[in-house]
């Protein structure tokens, strides 16, 4: 039992709470889906506190929220251009819900449901053929040049296509495992030189030292990785629109 | 790892639609709709001000113009009056300056005339004490009286021998 505990990868595992089947599909409402309905309450308060009042000169909370949507906005201006402006809804959330999520998972206790390789791949994929659904219907079948980079010699083609393919097909996956690989290797690290803690005794110092490092460097690490995740997201969607 | 327990796939891809979109549809159609407005508000409030504050710049500009043409006015007139002044006092002296030469010349002339008039009478008068003395003298040195208009004739001609 105790070992059990101190296992970094309990963390991680998930756990119904309200059991909910429809024959054979499980719908159970889980630990990850509690995390999920947390943090975007969080983000719901968060943005309409900030915008409730609305006034001229933003208070705190206003002005985090105009941060926030600047920031947004701001990769958005300078990735897409102005065709990304339709696309600003769903970035943003993208964004809030990675953020939150990761952010959430700092919190001791708490679930992270970005360090879940089905959720970050679930967004990617989203994200992955949304853009290439953009993509066709943007520019149609021509589309498809965007595998045979311009100025390639045509004799290159053999060569040049299955790697434009494969890089294409690769970039959900790469985006999916760098979120959920930050997040999970960040948070077993975490784990697991707090276990050391109790372990060493009086030398416990060196890794509680260690940990409260570390999870400043989390925090940094959850910001960027919801940083990194959006800001890919808007490169896709920049050459879905503009095909390079 | 937990991560990959395909069992809990269709959950947590269940309540991670349900969420994004929950989420999604609080930021499409509340939040970013909200804060657009309320930031180009603010937008628009900053350049009502600044183009007010430009307004009244332009209308200060327009006074300050308006005072500097005055004064412009101010000074023309003001030199105007000091030229014609000065004309007049430059005419006026002039007109003075001409009378009292010109009564001044008429003195001067008045008094050559009385110069010259004295002068020829004197000479007059030498001429007829030189032809006495002259025939005194003659008469004198070889005891004839010598005839007056032969005097007279050799006086003038000594004199004019002597101009």
């Amino acid at each position: 039992m105790a070992a059990e505990q101190h296992n970094p990868l309990t963390q991680f595992e998930i756990k119904a709470l309200v059991p909910i089947q429809f024959g054979q599909l499980d719908f159970s409402f889980t630990n990850s889906a509690l995390f999920m309905v947390i943090a975007v309450t969080l983000a719901t308060a968060f943005l309409t506190i900030g915008t409730r009042r609305g006034s001229l000169v933003p208070g705190r909370w206003q002005s985090m929220a105009e941060i926030s949507y600047e920031f947004v906005a701001g990769m958005i201006r300078d990735n897409v251009g102005q065709e990304g402006r339709k696309y600003f809804p769903f970035i943003f959330t993208l964004f809030m819900f990675v953020l939150f999520g990761n952010l959430l998972g700092m919190l001791p206790y708490s679930f992270t449901y970005t360090s879940h390789i089905i959720v970050t791949f679930a967004l990617a994929a989203f994200v992955f053929v949304g853009v290439t659904v953009i993509g066709f219907m943007k520019h149609g079948l021509p589309f498809l040049k965007f595998l045979m980079p311009t100025g390639v010699p045509i004799y290159m083609a053999p060569l040049i296509v299955p790697i434009e393919i494969l890089s294409y097909f690769t970039r959900p996956v790469s985006l999916a495992l760098r979120l959920f690989a930050n997040m999970t290797a960040g948070h077993t690290m975490l784990k697991v030189f707090a276990g050391f803690v109790a372990t060493l005794g009086v030398l416990g110092v060196v890794p509680l030292a260690l940990v409260a490092a570390l999870t400043g460097l989390e925090f940094i690490i959850a910001f960027l990785q919801a940083y990194v995740f959006t800001i890919l997201t808007c490169v896709y969607l920049n050459d879905a629109l503009h095909m390079h | 790892m937990p991560q990959f327990d395909t069992a809990t796939f269709l959950p947590q891809l269940f309540w991670l639609t349900v969420t994004f979109a929950c989420l999604f549809v609080v930021v499409w159609r509340y939040a970013l709709p909200r804060m657009s407005e309320v930031m180009v508000a603010r937008q628009r409030h900053i350049d009502s001000d600044l183009e007010k504050a430009s307004g009244l710049r332009q209308e200060a500009e327009a006074v300050l113009a308006d005072y500097e043409k005055a004064l412009a006015q101010a000074r023309s007139q003001a030199a105007e009056a000091v030229k014609q002044a000065s004309d007049e006092m430059a005419a006026e002296s002039a007109r003075r300056h001409e009378a009292f030469g010109k009564k001044l010349s008429a003195t001067a002339r008045e008094a050559e005339g009385r110069i010259t008039s004295a002068k020829e009478e004197a000479l007059a008068h030498v001429s007829a004490v030189a032809g006495e003395v002259a025939t005194a003298a003659a008469t004198k040195l070889i005891g004839t009286r010598l005839p007056a208009e032969q005097v007279e004739s050799a006086v003038k001609a000594a004199m004019r021998s002597r101009d």
